[in-house]
Parts: structure tokens; C-alpha cells; sequence
């Protein structure tokens, strides 16, 4: 039967304008996408083909143009150290940020949802980080490894230590790097923590309580089953974002010292921008869609395995 | 250590434990502060007394073009921001609630974008802006941002939840598609722009990649990218002025952030979480 209020199609016998019943709003959906396909067409999926295409032929030069090279690129990209290094630097980035950041933003979390004194201004002082530019936060932190000047050194000084270039000796500075990072996104991560925290229902706290349940076991057996799934939306977006930002590496290091804090996606615009490369940037390219692509797949399989508490 | 009263100890503890993060957490920015507001002099020496001055700020803005950075950072916001939420409005009503073939083919290929983002592909993208003359030019920052799967999934998931019986009564009442859109679902999803339009806000407004990889011209760079210029060539290591410099681009954001905080916290949590 059909509904009276289904308006998908008119009344037999009247007259019906050319498109008109299910027709007609099939064409109205189609214009309503029709901006965002185009531009999605144009920015996102034609450049990502274009991008396997590229990666199988050379960059052209002058007046040779661009022809198929089969797999020189991913050769020549398995022969460059310096994409290795990358490569190495930015896994060595993701396991030593992440775990940090999300494990810090979790405690904030915690402490911020208690009845601790100051409340509000202690959620504000985590999450104020998050609000600035990258590129304001390098330059803030740029200053405190500044050898003898700044604060760290400073610091030290106090202690009778010696000045030191954090950001200049290739075995400290990508761990430099890595603490601007943890700082600018502990309290981004908090806030998700923050409003799954704040749909517990408080009986289960009444329930536990009741039991005698100490502050711990109610942590490990309730709160954190429960947070399961943020957990898994907070890693996969830590993932993605340390291989997507790059920002403070081109305030702080430029990638250097000695490649030493060289990351994917600043080695993609050295390749890109700085030598022109298009054919091993667009090799690259490659390699940074597969990593975020496993990213994207591993959330998929999980997030529909992962206990839903609703 | 039971549930409901912890020892006075344990929650000292966490006390001291919280504050002591925060303190960590807000130093980097008090001392910027500090460095900003103080004549060079005290840039790396603490004194309780030293005299205050705005004069760090007047040499940076004079040093480089901030105003003519601010107006760009503040065009390709309003424009990045307006034009995400008219299309992804658009975009998302045709998928919420038409029925047409391809439909959910569509979405799938709009999510793509969630993953790959546009400077992942920015050395293709940078072939199109100079093949279309858009290089150095605002618009070339802005195109590959105009319309967001984001944008698109979160008013998409909006708009499900209006009743379909609203939209019947609108179009008895003669409203047409455009119509219904705009008196029914647009304002059904109000909380919903707002949090999404300031998320996006703060994103482009800290936007640095693909507009340094496009630009090359004081008409055209945002303030991250003028920042970054400033602070790596104009002006050696004077602290005092690229401090001032750095809070100077970061301001604005900051006092909106302060001014809304609530709503900000709200706003990142809820668009994020849906």
C-alpha cells in the first residue's frame, strides 16, 4: 500500500511536469550533488588516479614529455636511503607520540571529569594547545631548545649543565620533535575521552559503589571496556595525523640534521617542490595512500567488531 | 581506597598529579607570553619587575606585511567555512533523503576523501592549479577545500534524524525541494553548523602545507605561511619580536577560544564523535 504522504510521486491522472514522480527526483538529487561531485572529481579522485598513473612514468623535462618507465620509480625509490630514513624516522614518530599522547590525554580526561579543584581551568590549560597554529607552537618551542637561551638550557644551567642543541644533534632531535607533537595533541585527544566519560550512566558508578568496588577495578572492569570505542577513533586518528603533520618540521629542522627528522610527507614535498621530481613525489605519494588506506581499513574491520555499549 | 570516598591522600595525590600536568602544559604559552610582553632584555631572564611593553609587537608588525596576511587568512576562512556548509548541505540532503541509483556509490567515493586528504595530493593538485592558472592566487588555496566529506557525513547523519513527516507537512504546504531544505532541515541542524563551522574555522585558520606549496607573494600567503617566512628570514634570532609575531597570528583564535570555550570543547568532541 502505498502511503498517502509519500510524496515521491503524484496522484494519477494529473498532469505531470516533464521529470515528474521518481524521475524528477532523481535529477533534483543529482543537482544537489553535482557541485560537490565535481569538485571532489577534480581535487580528490582525478588526482588520486593521476597520481598511479605518474608513478609509472618520468618527469618530463624541457621539451621531453613524460613517457611510461614501468617500475623505475619504485627502483629507484627502494634505492634512496633517504625515503628509508623517512620512512624509519616516521614509525619511529607514530609508536613514540602515540602511545604518549593518548595515554596523557586519557589521564586528562580523568582528572578533568572528577570533582577536582580548578576544573575548568585545568581543561582549558590541556586544551589550549590545540586551538594554536602548528606552526606558532614550533616556533614557541624553537626558542626553548635554543642552545644557552632557552628554557630548557636555562633550566639545566641551574643544575650546573652544560648547553646542549637538542634540535642540531641527529640522535635528540626527532625526540625534540616528538614532545612538541604529544604537547599540541594530548589535549585534542582529551575532549573525545572528556564526552565518552560523560555518557557513562552514574548508576553503574552507584552499582560499583555498592559493591565496594575500589576506584581501580572500577576503572579496568567498567570505565575502560566502555571507552573502548573512542580509544579506537582516537588511535586511528593519531595515526593519520602523524603522517599528516608536518608543519613544526619545517619551523624547527627542516628535516635535518642529517635527515634525522625527516617524516613522509615533508620528504614527498622535498621531492615535489624542492627537486621537482614529479615521478618518484608521485612514487611516494603511492606509498603514503597505501599506509593511510591500512589505517582506514584496520578502523573498518575493528569498528565492527568492537562491543558497542548502545 | 573505596568508590565513593577516596582517602584524602589519594585525592591530594590526583590533585597535585592534575595541576602539575596543566602547569606543564600552560608554561610553554606563559613564557611566550612573558617573552612578548618584555623588552628583549628580558626575553630569557625572569625578573618579577621588568617593565612591560607593547613594543615587541609594534616592530613585528612593521617588519612585515601581517595586515595584508591577516585579510587573506581571514578571506579563506570565510570563504573555505561559507561555501563547505552551502554545499555539504546541499550534498548531504540529496543523500539522506533521496532514494536514486548510485546512491550509496556516491557516498562510498565521497568518504574516499576522509582518508586521503588534499595535500596528500598536493603534487597533482599542483599540476591542476597551474594548468587552471591558479597558482599564487587565494582561490588556489581554497578549491581543493571547498566541499568536505566531513562536512558531508556529519549534516548527512543530521538530516536522517528529521522526521519525514515534517517534510510531507512542508510540502503540502507548497514548499519545494529548496524550499523544504531550507525551512525544515536547515534548521533542524543549527547546532550542527555551528560546531562544524568553527572546527573547520580553527583548521584553516591553522592551515600551513598546501598554502606554502601554492603561494609564493605577500597578496596571497595566509599568516601561517607569512609566520614562517618571518620567523626563518626577516629576523635572526631577535625572541623577543618572533614571540610577539607568533602570538600576534595565533590572537584572534585564542580570544574566540577563550570567549566560546565551552561551545569550542563541545564543538571539537561532537563533530568529531558522531
Amino acid at each position: 500500500m502505498r502511503s498517502p504522504t509519500r510524496l515521491d510521486e503524484p496522484p494519477r491522472g494529473r498532469f505531470r511536469w516533464p521529470f515528474a514522480g521518481s524521475g524528477r527526483r532523481t535529477v533534483e538529487a543529482w543537482l544537489l550533488l553535482l557541485p560537490s561531485i565535481v569538485l571532489f572529481a577534480a581535487f580528490t579522485h582525478v588526482p588520486f588516479l593521476r597520481t598511479f598513473v605518474d608513478a609509472f612514468h618520468s618527469t618530463p623535462k624541457g621539451r621531453r614529455p613524460s613517457h611510461f618507465v614501468g617500475l623505475d620509480n619504485w627502483v629507484d625509490l627502494a634505492h634512496d636511503p633517504i625515503f628509508w630514513k623517512a620512512l624509519t624516522n616516521n614509525t619511529l614518530y607514530a609508536l613514540g607520540t602515540i602511545p604518549l599522547a593518548v595515554g596523557l590525554a586519557l589521564a586528562m580526561a580523568l582528572f578533568v571529569n572528577g570533582r577536582i579543584p580548578g576544573r575548568a581551568a585545568l581543561r582549558m590549560a590541556y586544551f589550549t594547545p590545540t586551538v594554536l597554529p602548528m606552526i606558532a607552537v614550533a616556533n614557541i618551542w624553537l626558542f626553548f631548545y635554543t642552545p644557552d637561551y632557552g628554557l630548557f638550557d636555562q633550566i639545566g644551567g641551574l643544575f650546573g649543565l652544560a648547553a646542549t642543541n637538542r634540535l642540531g644533534d641527529p640522535s635528540t632531535a626527532l625526540i625534540a620533535v616528538m614532545a612538541v607533537a604529544v604537547w599540541k595533541e594530548a589535549g585534542f585527544f582529551m575532549i573525545f575521552y572528556l564526552a565518552a566519560l560523560q555518557q557513562i550512566p552514574p548508576d553503574l558508578r552507584e552499582a560499583a559503589a555498592i559493591e565496594g568496588a575500589s576506584r581501580f577495578t572500577f576503572f579496568r572492569r567498567v570505565t575502560w571496556p566502555l571507552l573502548a570505542p573512542v580509544t579506537l577513533f582516537i588511535l586511528v586518528n593519531a595515526v593519520i595525523n602523524a603522517f599528516r603533520t608536518v608543519d613544526h618540521i619545517f619551523m624547527m629542522t627542516g628535516g635535518g640534521p642529517d635527515n634525522a627528522t625527516n617524516l613522509l610527507l615533508f620528504r614527498l614535498y622535498e621531492l615535489g617542490f624542492k627537486f621537482w621530481d614529479q615521478a618518484q613525489a608521485s612514487a611516494l605519494t603511492v606509498v603514503l595512500i597505501v599506509v593511510l588506506a591500512s589505517v582506514a581499513l584496520v578502523q573498518f574491520v575493528f569498528a565492527g567488531r568492537k562491543v558497542h555499549y548502545r | 581506597m573505596s568508590l565513593e570516598r577516596p582517602s584524602p591522600f589519594a585525592a591530594v595525590l590526583e590533585t597535585a598529579l592534575a595541576w602539575a600536568l596543566g602547569a606543564l602544559w600552560l608554561a610553554p604559552l606563559l613564557y611566550a607570553v612573558w617573552t612578548a610582553f618584555h623588552p628583549p632584555d628580558f626575553a630569557t631572564r625572569f625578573d618579577l619587575f621588568a617593565p612591560l611593553t607593547l613594543d615587541n609587537f609594534r616592530r613585528a608588525w612593521e617588519a612585515a606585511p601581517f595586515a595584508r596576511y591577516f585579510l587573506n587568512t581571514v578571506a579563506i576562512v570565510a570563504i573555505v567555512v561559507f561555501a563547505q556548509i552551502v554545499l555539504g548541505t546541499l550534498a548531504a540532503f540529496a543523500l539522506a533523503r533521496f532514494t536514486f541509483r548510485g546512491r550509496d556509490l556516491v557516498f562510498a567515493l565521497i568518504l574516499l576523501q576522509l582518508m586521503i586528504a588534499p595535500e596528500i595530493l598536493a603534487v597533482a593538485n599542483y599540476r591542476t592549479m597551474r594548468a587552471i592558472g591558479a597558482v599564487d592566487t587565494i582561490w588556489g588555496i581554497v578549491l581543493p577545500y571547498l566541499t568536505s566529506a566531513f562536512g558531508i557525513f556529519l549534516l548527512r547523519q543530521t538530516f536522517r534524524t528529521v522526521p519525514q513527516d515534517l517534510e510531507d507537512a512542508a510540502r503540502i504546504e507548497g514548499c519545494g525541494t529548496l524550499g523544504v531544505l531550507w525551512r525544515v532541515y536547515v534548521p533542524a541542524a543549527r547546532a550542527v553548523y555551528l560546531a562544524y563551522g568553527l572546527v573547520q574555522a580553527s583548521w584553516h585558520w591553522n592551515n600551513f602545507l598546501w598554502p606554502l606549496i601554492i603561494t609564493n607573494s605577500v597578496e596571497t600567503r595566509p599568516l601561517t605561511v607569512g609566520l614562517s617566512v618571518f620567523a626563518s628570514v626577516d629576523q635572526g634570532i631577535d625572541w623577543s619580536v618572533i614571540t610577539a609575531a607568533t602570538l600576534m597570528t595565533s590572537g584572534p583564535l585564542l580570544v574566540a577560544f577563550l570567549v566560546f570555550q565551552r561551545r569550542f570543547v563541545q564543538s571539537f568532541a561532537s563533530a568529531g564523535l558522531r
